[in-house]
């Protein structure tokens, strides 16, 4: 059987590539900090050995338009393209080929519909950064085959934020049911406090450090009941109107347990975000 | 209120790099081309199974053709596509990093909490 070797989940910032890579003049002066912690982070994947990795985040109208707007989708092709050109213009980012597991695919389909949960599926989709950001940080190499899973945290009518946290635990059981002996990493990315394209944007800070805080002290902890009881759809809208990309934090929760204690935390106090990556090793180690 | 199409302006225009710098150097020509022959093309549909009824409102047509991103931010446009193809037509022209950023942060102030709804 599969065995979920590492939980993680991250914020996904566009801006890593370009200040990563940056040197001289142009490099920006948190870069080697920044890169010192996600070198860390990226420790925690490799240490894990994963095979598969299933990649959780969502498509920032690149592919999906609001003429058909799925809340929950699974990729299932053999290959991914991926990055946008107003991602290439905005953030620099790289063109990537990503090979897909479309048995896993298959599987998590075919599992996630008869538990309950009505998945979208795309047989030709092409990935964003929220995607390709985690495979930038955590897996550079691009090597390994992955499941696409897109949540939608964007167009409104949303999903409940329960919703989210049950189809992570959903998404846990199904790569564990899964017969393969394969090690799988589940991956997500979303966001803490966060606005874009309103007037608490760009700020020295995340839009609301308190939020940050609390938000951090619940994944950490594993604080679903905690989490739950503080967080609607409505009650994100106050930490900043981008702040909705937090379910697929709850999302993450959902796949690494209730009051699993994250065995790895670390977080960035980045100008207008705060940065945050947590990893959780189901197995109580990584052998 | 047609918010859906306003952000399907957005959305159309700024995946193309030719229409992002045609509505940055004429952006009431670019506002009432698109609406005569693109607002209806159904995305995934050949030209011959087009929607027959989508139509910018006035104060949508006249914020669009102004370049007036506060007013589309009051007209419930979503942020992350004005933001988006904002950036892209007017960063080059601050030099400092963020500075664009800063500036429509700072023009959009007077909006208090509760923001304009987004939902389409």
């Amino acid at each position: 059987m599969a065995t979920v070797c590492a939980v993680m989940a991250s914020t996904h910032h566009p801006f890593y590539y370009r200040a990563s890579t940056a040197t001289g003049g142009a490099r920006p002066p948190f870069a080697d900090e920044w890169v010192a912690k996600i070198e860390k982070f990226r420790e925690t994947l490799t240490r894990a050995r994963p095979d598969v990795l299933v990649m959780v985040g969502s498509d920032h109208f690149h592919q999906l338009w609001l003429d058909n707007m799925p809340q929950f989708l699974v990729g299932k092709a053999p290959v991914y393209d991926a990055n946008f050109y107003n991602e290439e213009r905005e953030f620099g980012l790289p063109r990537l080929l990503l090979n897909g597991h479309e048995d896993l695919s298959a599987h998590m389909l075919r599992n996630g519909l008869d538990a309950g949960f009505d998945l979208a599926f795309s047989n030709e989709l092409r990935i964003d950064h929220s995607i390709t950001c985690p495979i930038i940080t955590l897996r550079p190499e691009a090597d390994l085959p992955i499941v696409p899973i897109y949540t939608n945290i964007f167009a409104p009518p949303l999903p409940q934020p329960k919703r989210f946290v049950e189809l992570g635990q959903a998404i846990r059981h199904i790569v564990e049911a899964w017969p393969e002996d394969l090690r799988v990493a589940v991956i997500g990315t979303g966001h803490l406090s966060l606005e874009l394209g309103g007037p608490r944007q760009f700020g020295e800070h995340g839009p609301d450090p308190e939020f940050d805080r609390r938000a951090v002290g619940w994944i950490a902890t594993g604080d679903l009941e905690g989490c739950l009881s503080q967080v609607t759809l409505d009650s994100l809208h106050a930490p900043g109107n981008a702040t909705h990309g937090f379910m697929d934090f709850m999302l993450m929760m959902g796949v690494a347990g209730e009051n699993e204690k994250a065995d790895y935390v670390d977080t960035l106090d980045l100008f207008h975000t705060m940065e945050a990556y947590f990893t959780w090793y189901p197995t109580g180690g990584v052998a | 209120m047609s918010k859906y199409l306003l952000n399907k302006f957005l959305f159309t225009v700024d995946r193309d790099p030719d229409l992002v710098e045609r509505y940055r150097t004429d952006p009431a020509g670019t506002v009432q081309w698109w609406e005569a022959g693109e607002a209806n093309r159904i995305l995934n549909c050949i030209s011959q199974e087009q929607s027959t009824w989508l139509r910018l409102e006035e104060a949508e047509r006249a914020a669009l053709a102004a370049h007036d991103y506060p007013k589309l931010f009051e007209l419930g446009a979503h942020p992350f596509l004005t933001l988006t193809l904002f950036i892209a037509m007017f960063e080059r022209d601050y030099p400092e990093p963020l500075g664009f950023q800063k500036d429509y942060a700072a023009r959009l102030a007077h909006f208090a909490q509760p923001y304009p709804d987004i939902a389409t």
